[in-house]
């Protein structure tokens, strides 16, 4: 591995030429797979704090009861845009972000297969964003009707519904490029002796999300379209005054939603398990199972969207077979979590930064995960559904699990891309005010959903009071220490102990055997994989 | 060109095409959704057409069943719209009558159609309706009001479970006469 690594060293100095252009050209006509998954999570941590400042809106306006800083039509729009921010411009490009910086490098690849493409499918994100909130500022304000867009309601929004839906088409169509991209570099472009069982569990876990992107995003894109047509054109695909439905609109959404919410979390189930066997230093526990139970986790969230709608009226029938399959999903995750534990189980463990993001992951991710079983059952959930007990659930899987996966993962590879080693007492600050942080939002939401407040409303009766209040204070504490993260980010990129190549202790994978920082380009010659 | 390149360029047409065929399988849920509708009875859809009462159907007088009415205006159209009753007990397979009353508050004329729905789902296809408003578009002069009639029968064949069915008539605008919803969504 050594003499790889000398020989890449003596062909940069050799292709000085190739190095990055200069000023801002380099970023926007960059096709190194490294610039453009450093543009993907610049502009997912954006995004965090756009995203982020919106539920802080939402959680001053409900740290008390009445209406106090914003009218009831704005905070809709917060609830709206705050979640299709998160979802499609923050945790999505920032998992595309890694999968472009680390995909080659831990296949041995010199560069993703199609790098034009690349460049392309990044440059749509920042003009979808753009459009997205824009819809903000004009007339009638932005989306209002929840980033479900559930029609009827969200056919009464104004002419901005138009930029919204062209919007999530863009948004679409750049991770359906990024997926296309991903599935040919992952099958054509490893290292020779690289079988698809020797890929790294980042790897499988982000091939199987691309397919799942590729089945999915197109069906929203349908459905989307029908909205704008049924809102503009006249068509009654939803509109039950032209012999249409808007139940139908339900299963063309969660038909796409609820492979959509594995295709979050499977990427950061492969990031848990880069860093978890890293810092027990051990090999991942069970890998051939982790990779069929991610595949069966995909095939199962194909095919129990109806549970989001039990409460629309579905046949006895298709409550228990929605109820079922779903509570079968539980099976080939519970296989990942036990795995994990058995990873660390008498491992030499140690508690960097990431190692205490990717606990925190395997403990609040579970939480999330049972609270999903819980609504799984179809009778229970007449009382769960749009409460903030569902709100309480899906954060605990997309903030301390999605989220956290991808900040435990910048911190674990944050040395490998910048050459320095951040600063390990603020990053482990960073972890406890966000753990505590998180907790201290999300959990009495559980207490306030079972007491039956609903969602996506501004104002609340008075004995939901005191745990609005605790969630309001946990928010603004999670909210503020991501400030942090920015500040340990930009100190690690502008200096710092120098990183080894290595960078931790004798981890696993090809990505450790370039120096630090990577440089420009790597395996021009493929490695040979023992 | 390289084998690399074309098989690179193979495996992008495949996956472009499994992309455009599932842009299409969204817009084929419309007709899948509309056929498992009809055979199962889902969304409460009704039939839109005059029920055949089958000759010597006899009233099951032992059962009774609440029937509840719902009248609901959509898009804040300017209707005022309610039924007579809101609710009558009922045998299954006897015909029953009831009266739902309109006004158009609008100052002009006013074509409106109502779209029927029945809950639970399980109870649509066994609702029955042998006259009813919603088989026709309705037309109002301005300012005018009027009763509308529904005459409806219990099918005996309703699953033993079901004690209540409601029926719900939203009354819509008929589209050539509305303008668009256009500013609505500030007063969301």
């Amino acid at each position: 591995m050594t003499t790889i690594t000398q020989g890449h060293a003596a062909q940069d100095h050799a292709h000085d030429s190739h190095g990055p252009a200069r000023g801002l050209s380099r970023w926007l006509f960059t096709t190194n797979h490294k610039d453009i998954g450093t543009l993907y999570l610049l502009f997912a941590l954006v995004m965090l704090f756009v995203g982020g400042g919106m539920a802080l809106v939402i959680r001053a306006e409900l740290f008390q009861p009445g209406l106090q800083f914003v009218n009831p039509e704005f905070f809709n729009q917060m609830t709206t845009m705050h979640a299709l921010i998160m979802v499609f411009g923050m945790i999505m490009p920032a998992f595309v972000g890694f999968a472009n910086w680390m995909i080659p490098m831990m296949i041995g690849a010199p560069d993703m297969a199609l790098p034009r493409l690349n460049n392309w499918s990044f440059w749509i994100l920042p003009f979808a964003g753009t459009i997205l909130l824009s819809t903000l500022f004009m007339d009638g304000g932005g989306p209002a009707a929840g980033w479900t867009l559930y029609p009827p309601l969200v056919l009464q929004s104004g002419n901005s519904l138009a930029f919204a839906i062209f919007a999530v088409h863009l948004l679409g169509m750049s991770s359906i490029l990024g997926a296309i991209n991903i599935i040919v570099t992952v099958m054509n472009m490893r290292a020779p002796g690289m079988t698809l069982l020797k890929m790294p569990m980042f790897v499988w876990t982000w091939l199987i999300t691309a397919y799942l992107l590729i089945l999915v995003m197109p069906v929203l894109a349908g459905g989307v379209t029908m909205l704008l047509t049924d809102r503009f054109f006249g068509t009654s695909f939803f509109q039950a005054a032209g012999g249409g439905d808007p139940v139908l609109f339900q299963h063309i959404f969660w038909f796409f939603g609820h492979p959509e919410v594995y295709i979050i979390i499977l990427p950061s189930f492969g990031i848990i398990s880069q860093i978890i066997p890293t810092f027990s230093r051990k090999p991942l526990f069970g890998y051939s199972s982790m990779v069929y139970a991610t595949a069966g986790i995909a095939f199962l969230s194909c095919i129990v969207w109806a549970h989001h709608m039990f409460t629309v009226g579905m046949p006895l029938a298709g409550q228990m077979f929605f109820m079922m399959s779903t509570m079968l999903i539980a099976i080939p995750t519970a296989v990942k979590v036990f795995n994990w534990t058995a990873t660390m189980w008498r491992g030499s463990l140690s508690f960097e930064t990431p190692m205490l993001f990717a606990i925190a992951f395997l403990f609040l991710f579970s939480i999330g995960g049972f609270s999903g079983v819980m609504m799984a059952i179809a009778p229970v959930d007449f009382q769960y559904h749009d409460t903030y007990f569902i709100v309480a659930h899906f954060h605990y899987v997309l903030v301390p699990g999605a989220l956290f996966a991808a900040i435990g993962g910048a911190y674990f590879w944050l040395p490998k891309w910048t050459g320095h080693m951040y600063d390990e007492t603020l990053g482990k600050i960073h972890f406890w005010l966000s753990a505590v942080g998180v907790n201290l939002t999300f959990f009495p939401q559980h207490f306030l959903g079972l007491a039956g407040m609903p969602r996506r409303i501004p104002d609340y009766a008075t004995q939901f009071a005191d745990w609005n209040a605790v969630s309001s204070v946990g928010a603004f504490l999670f909210g503020f220490s991501q400030l942090m993260f920015v500040y340990i980010v930009v100190k690690c990129i502008r200096g710092g102990k120098q990183a080894t190549a290595q960078v931790w202790d004798n981890p696993e994978g090809l990505e450790w055997t370039v120096p630090s920082p990577a440089p420009y380009h790597t395996f021009d010659e493929a490695p040979l994989i023992k | 060109m390289s084998s690399a390149a074309r098989s690179n360029r193979q495996l992008v047409t495949r996956l472009v095409i499994m992309a455009t065929c599932m842009f299409g399988f969204g817009f084929l849920l419309v007709p899948i959704y509309d056929v498992m509708c009809e055979i199962t009875g889902i969304g409460g859809r009704t039939s839109d057409t005059v029920a055949v009462i089958p000759a010597g159907m006899q009233a099951d007088t032992g059962r009774t069943i609440t029937v509840e009415f719902v009248a609901v205006v959509n898009e804040q159209a300017p209707w005022e719209f309610r039924p007579a009753v809101t609710s009558m007990e009922i045998h299954p397979g006897q015909l029953y009558d009831t009266t739902f009353y309109a006004r158009n508050l609008a100052n002009r004329e006013l074509v409106g159609q109502a779209i029927p729905s029945v809950a639970p789902g399980t109870a649509a296809k066994h609702f029955q309706k042998t006259e009813c408003f919603c088989f026709t578009a309705q037309k109002f002069l301005a300012l005018e009001g009027r009763d509308m009639g529904v005459q409806f029968m219990v099918d005996p064949k309703l699953p033993g479970y079901v004690d209540r069915i409601t029926l719900s008539y939203t009354f819509f605008v008929q589209r050539q006469q509305t303008s668009q919803p256009a500013v609505v969504a500030s007063t969301i």
